[in-house]
């Protein structure tokens, strides 16, 4: 049946059939580049031809781009051909350009990269630290050939306290990505305090899964840290670039991963030193301090040996001040014994005088202390001799 | 190797510091400076323990994909065959 269509109907018929062809919606396109122009809102505008035909292209503002685009310039651009119907151009809508004679694989790298890092994905600032002593080591690689031995025999060297947790995966050909996807999810949901993701040297597309968006946004959506060994030392892939530690080779990755124990050994041996060290500077310090107050003790007791001098001075000084004093008293004695003397009543008697004293009785001194008939005791110098008081002598 | 409920390396390790740390901050009656010094002594034995004597565990996780049972995957290694399963590494 023969059928009549509008415009816009063919543009949609056009539009559906271009974007349901994948090639045409994820396309690497090489020309030569001419009638190069900015626009509106940073808009790009040029033309890519060879000797046989032409596109035009656009390049919206705001996307990623290599610097320093001229006329004449042979290119290598990305991207998706679309039909504009408001001009019914068909048009190639560029989100990614740079100077052709690179490689296709380069240029995608360079496409990815320059995707992600406007993304932040390779941000400095979320590399995360690595765990000190891993307690569990998650493995994203191919269990057959030499990288999986190698990272066990490095860790079992350096930090065989670990467990070794291997996911599986393919590190090349058409599984690899998926692959890799679920093995960075698996470990994550398994509980592994860092992941090792390894495949060893191959050649660029060998290599090419690492540099594959989903196996980098997977890298980037684990929860712990992930470490990078890929390749041989020059290979550098978009899967190192988010990895949060990016080691040279799968061995490299295994030891930057774990500590190593004869360091660790090696400290330990420091600290038992610095025990005995610290417990020996403790008693020591107790041992000058009780040597400082022994000394203090002594220098406050009283010195004995001044004192006994002391002692000694002051005993002599009693000694002469008593000697002095005996002197003196003496002196006095012998003074006193001479006015003594001088009143010895025998010496008054020796002149002739006597002492009456009635017998039994006191002396005499007064006639009437004495009767007719009383007995008296005269005492002369050299003796005595009785008497008798007589009335005779008219007394 | 460290078993479940026993104190870790990192656990050990770190109080072993702490304790060295404590000691060289000084101050301490010569009881506590004594007892530090022998649990500081306990620790390094039994870190240098875990170091000297530690194995590495090796487990495999399910090929839940199913990516190995084709051919060409090189010859599989006996001691990883089987799911979660141990080997021990010298």
């Amino acid at each position: 049946m023969i059928q009549a269509y509008s415009v816009s109907e063919l543009a949609r018929l056009i539009c559906r059939t271009l974007r349901g062809e994948p090639l045409l919606q994820d396309l690497w396109l090489e020309g030569e580049l001419s009638n190069l122009r900015a626009g509106y809102a940073g808009h790009l505008y040029f033309t890519l031809k060879d000797e046989d035909a032409q596109v035009r292209c656009v390049m919206f503002g705001g996307q990623w781009r290599t610097a320093g685009l001229e006329n004449g310039q042979q290119v290598l651009a990305h991207g998706r051909v679309d039909f504009w119907e408001v001009r019914g151009d068909l048009q190639f809508y560029v989100d990614f350009v740079q100077p052709a004679g690179v490689g296709l694989w380069q240029a995608q790298f360079e496409m990815l990269k320059a995707k992600l890092e406007a993304e932040g994905l390779f941000d400095p600032s979320r590399k995360r630290p690595l765990p000190p002593f891993p307690r569990r080591i998650g493995v994203a690689t191919s269990p057959a050939g030499h990288v999986f031995h190698d990272i066990c025999q490095v860790i079992g060297r350096r930090w065989p306290l670990a467990e070794v947790v291997l996911a599986p995966t393919p590190v090349q050909g058409p599984d690899a990505v998926s692959g890799l996807t679920w093995a960075i999810r698996r470990l994550n949901e398994v509980g592994v305090d860092v992941i090792i993701v390894a495949r060893g040297g191959g050649s660029l597309e060998e290599l090419w899964p690492f540099n594959e968006e989903q196996v980098a946004r997977a890298i980037f959506a684990s929860r712990v840290p992930v470490v990078s060994g890929v390749g041989h030392e020059p290979d550098v892939t978009i899967a190192d670039l988010v990895a949060d530690v990016r080691a040279p080779t799968p061995s490299a990755a295994a030891e930057v991963a774990v500590p190593d124990r004869a360091h660790l050994l090696q400290r330990v041996q420091g600290a038992v030193s610095a025990l005995d060290a610290e417990l020996e500077e403790c008693i020591e310090a107790r041992r000058r301090a009780l040597a400082q107050a022994t000394f203090s003790l002594e220098r406050s007791l009283p010195d004995i040996s001044s004192l006994a001098a002391r002692a000694l001075a002051l005993g002599q000084r009693c000694l002469a001040l008593a000697q002095q004093q005996a002197r003196h008293l003496e002196e006095r004695l012998r003074g006193l014994g001479l006015r003594l003397a001088s009143l010895d009543p025998r010496a008054t008697l020796a002149r002739g005088y006597a002492i009456v004293r009635k017998r039994g009785g006191p002396v005499v001194a007064s006639t009437t202390q004495v009767r007719d008939g009383d007995l008296l005791d005269i005492y002369v110098a050299d003796g005595h001799f009785p008497a008798e008081v007589s009335r005779q002598y008219g007394f | 190797m460290a078993s479940e409920g026993e104190a870790s390396f990192e656990a050990l390790y770190g109080r072993l510091e702490q304790v060295v740390q404590r000691l060289e901050q000084g101050g301490l009656g010569l009881e506590e400076a004594i007892a530090l010094y022998e649990e500081g002594m306990r620790l390094a034995v039994r870190c240098r323990q875990m170091l000297e004597q530690a194995q590495l565990r090796i487990t495999r996780l399910r090929d839940e994909l199913g990516l190995y049972t084709g051919e060409g995957m090189g010859e599989p290694r006996p001691a990883y065959d089987g799911t979660e399963a141990d080997m021990e590494m010298g």
